[in-house]
């Protein structure tokens, strides 16, 4: 087994554990906190195939593992600022009963 | 639009200008403009106008009459020329100008002078007429187009004033609108005009197209000068005639729609339904002048190519029609009951008289006559007006009489307008004009005819106007409210009028023809024996006893009767047949009638069938074709495309709400969706890539 695809497989690993949060948790932290776990799973990815690529040289998939953390960030803070918002409002984080907005 | 390199490069000959000539005709229309503005309480302002503005143009026009005069005097013919481009249309100029030479400038003097005088008469005249201000409105804009007639040195602007001159013209006529007979003069002298202007275009427009240019006179270049004429002359038209005789024709037939001869004549007496100053000023001095005045203004072109006789076609044609005019509308004028009908007619016949006298004797015979008759006829139409103010609107001549003693200063200027008409000898200018006249005809090459033929329009001249002064003047009053003497504002230029009848003589007897030679551009001085050479004076003494045969036959059948209104007239009695065809004015209006109007009317009812029928029916069937094709669509419409579309709109919402169902607003639902959409994306990446 090359150092690759054992890197793939613990990515493709933590990207499970996050998808399976996400999709069974109902409190929405543990949602955002799945979904974390998928984009880093992502970003693993990024890395390893940058790492052992045909140019390891040029530090392209570091720049762009980086860009996805800062965006993570981001979006990690919107999501908890909405929950946060959320909760002050209908005092509950409970995703089933968010769904005011259904079309 | 004025380019004044233009105009700097244009004069004719380097001596004073005469761009102030503009202002002549230019300020009378603007005082026409303002005085329409006027609401009609302010009549004092719009009379104090129109006269204000006239005195103007009468004192510019003197100014440039005595230039040239004195000019003349230093042997210099004046023509003064300011000519500018007014726009181009392709390669051609349509230029306009005015020119100042001794025909104008004579002009302009008489039609200023005899205006303003007209004009006084009228603040008297038209004291009780509500629509005061509109009347002098009329006047002031007549006044200027008249003036830029006289002034104008293109074609185009000649004809552009004479168009103003005959609405104008129409409008004074229809003045009193309300009366039907008013409406119905000024709507027939606007349509028998226009018969007689359609032509004269042609004529401009011809004579533009052949010479190029719009200008009478232009430093040689100008359509009536000898270059262009050369050309002209060898241009044949039809029937032998060359191209400047068949031009001179067409302008021929503009000045004889405008100054009422034969047979374009008709309008004429009926123009007798406007006021009597409107009558005076436009209908007898100087509207009906301006036929003459084009005819001497393009005398060159009439005049082009004169054979050894000294003249031609179109100036033979000129001299007949005049001759004609004036013993036909003399004959006419002998049978009228109307005052002012009588006088129109007599306007008829001394416009001939200045026509023949144009076709046979050359410019300065024809506008001496202008001249003289224009004060003369202005005085007997200011005096009958006179009379029909002093007699309360009445103008028939066997319900007045006597008025010899009520209206003395009346009858005093009257005679004298009346023997100044009939050519009475030595002190009356009409004597001279007239003699003038006689005596071209008498020497003219071609034939003998024309003097005779004038000879009896002096007999009958004498003899209708003695009838029409023993019927108002001697005898016994015959009316209902006794007559009185008009007010000192009408009066006045009644006198100013009779002097200078008197006066005018002066400057054209043959002792000492001052006039002509101004005209003509020659000197001259006075010699007392021309008057007794023996051709002359026999033909002198011709005329007189003519016009003292008149005289005496027409007060020995007439004088002192003082018959009354429904007795038949004395000449009736003797033949009764010839007097009913001269009071009907011998059917001419009637001869029209029974042609040119009927055919019209016939046109005009088979205008309106084909009207009706034809074109009517095309676009009904067009009407009715379109509603029903607007059926159809409905029909189609309702059942075809609104079917369809409410099917579709149906199945749209079933649509909707079905695919709304999956919007649960469970945020994990839409994520597992997504989960399973990525999974079955990936198996289709691999599967494919496995293939």
């Amino acid at each position: 087994m090359t150092p690759l695809a054992g890197y793939l497989l613990i990515a493709a690993l933590i990207f499970s554990i996050g998808l399976a949060g996400a999709l069974t948790r109902r409190n929405a932290i543990l949602v955002l906190i799945g979904i974390e776990l998928m984009l880093n799973a992502a970003n693993l990815n990024l890395i390893a195939f940058w790492r052992y690529g045909p140019h390891p040289e040029l530090l392209t998939g570091m720049i762009f593992a980086i860009f996805s953390i800062a965006v993570a960030a981001a979006e990690a803070a919107v999501g908890l600022g909405l929950v946060i918002h959320i909760h002050r409002h209908a005092h509950t984080t409970d995703l089933d009963q968010m769904n005011r907005m259904k079309g | 639009m004025l380019d004044p390199e233009e105009i700097t490069g244009s004069f004719t000959h380097c001596g004073p200008s005469c761009d102030y000539l503009l202002l002549i005709t230019a300020v009378p229309m603007i005082a026409a403009g303002v005085i329409a503005l006027l609401k009609q309480p302010y009549r004092k302002t719009a009379s104090t106008l129109a006269i204000g503005a006239l005195s103007f143009s009468l004192l510019l026009s003197i100014i440039a009459f005595t230039g040239v005069v004195l000019d003349w005097t230093h042997g210099i013919v004046t023509r003064i020329v300011f000519n500018f481009t007014w726009f181009r249309i392709g390669a051609s100029n349509v230029d306009l100008g005015w020119v100042l030479d001794p025909l104008s400038a004579v002009m302009l003097v008489m039609v200023c002078f005899v205006g303003l005088l007209i004009f006084v008469y009228s603040t008297g005249y038209m004291k009780e007429d509500e629509n005061y201000t509109r009347f002098f409105c009329f006047m002031s804009l007549f006044a200027g187009a008249m003036l830029g007639v006289v002034i104008a040195n293109s074609t185009l602007l000649l004809f552009m004033c004479w168009e103003l001159v005959g609405l104008t013209s129409y409008l004074l006529i229809g003045f009193w609108y309300q009366k039907p007979e008013a409406a119905a003069a000024a709507k027939k002298a606007f349509l028998t005009t226009r018969i007689g202007d359609v032509l004269f275009l042609l004529g401009i427009v011809w004579l533009f197209a052949q010479t190029g240019t719009l200008l009478f006179y232009n430093n040689g270049a100008g359509s009536i000068e000898a270059v262009a004429l050369a050309g002209l002359l060898n241009q044949h038209a039809a029937w032998g005639l060359t191209a400047a005789g068949a031009i001179g024709l067409l302008i021929f037939a503009g000045a004889a729609g405008k100054s009422g001869q034969f047979p374009l004549h008709v309008w004429l007496p009926d123009a007798m339904e406007g006021p009597t100053p409107v009558s005076a000023l436009i209908h007898a001095a100087t509207m009906v002048a301006a036929g003459v005045y084009l005819i001497a203004r393009v005398y060159p072109l009439m005049q082009a190519g004169a054979t050894q006789g000294g003249t031609t076609a179109a100036l033979t044609v000129v001299t007949w029609v005049g001759a004609f005019t004036a013993v036909f509308a003399a004959l006419i004028a002998v049978a009228q009951n109307d005052i002012k009908r009588t006088l129109a007619y007599s306007t008829v016949s001394q416009l001939g008289y200045m026509m023949a006298g144009l076709g046979m004797g050359g410019v300065a015979v024809g506008m001496f006559h202008l001249i003289t008759h224009a004060f003369f006829k202005a005085l007997l139409f200011l005096g009958a007006g006179s009379v029909i103010h002093g007699c309360h609107g009445e103008q028939d001549v066997r319900r007045m009489g006597g008025l010899k003693s009520d209206m003395p200063l009346t009858f005093l200027t009257y005679g004298i307008g009346m023997l100044a008409l009939c050519g009475f000898p030595i002190i009356f200018s009409g004597f001279w004009s007239k003699d003038g006249i006689m005596e071209a005809a008498e020497h003219w090459s071609v034939t003998k005819a024309p003097f005779y033929m004038l000879i009896i329009g002096a007999l009958l001249t004498a003899f209708y106007m003695t009838r029409q002064l023993a019927y108002i003047y001697y005898g016994h009053w015959r009316g209902g409210k006794p007559a009185h003497e008009s007010p000192a504002v009408m009066t006045v230029p009644l006198v100013i009028l009779a002097f200078f009848t008197m006066a005018l003589g002066l400057i054209g007897t043959p002792a000492w023809p001052w006039f002509r030679a101004f005209l003509d551009g020659r000197s001259t001085n006075f010699e007392l024996h021309r008057v007794i050479e023996p051709g002359l004076f026999v033909l002198m003494i011709v005329s007189t006893s003519v016009v003292v045969a008149g005289l005496i036959l027409g007060w020995r059948i007439y004088g002192d009767r003082s018959p009354k209104a429904t007795e038949p007239d004395a000449l009736e009695k003797t033949m009764p047949r010839a007097w009913s065809w001269l009071r009907d004015r011998l059917y001419v209006d009637e001869l029209y009638g029974k042609t040119v109007i009927a055919f019209y009317q016939w046109w005009a009812r088979v205008a309106d069938w084909l009207d009706r029928r034809v074109f009517g029916g095309a676009v009904t069937g067009v009407a009715r074709s379109f509603g029903l094709w607007a059926r159809l669509n409905r029909f189609l419409d309702a059942n075809v495309v609104d079917g369809s579309f409410d099917k579709g709109c149906d199945e749209l919402a079933v649509g909707g709400g079905l695919l709304a169902r999956v919007q649960t607003g469970r945020v994990q639902t839409y994520l597992r969706i997504l989960a399973l959409a990525v999974l079955a994306l990936a198996a289709i990446l691999i599967w494919s890539s496995r293939a």
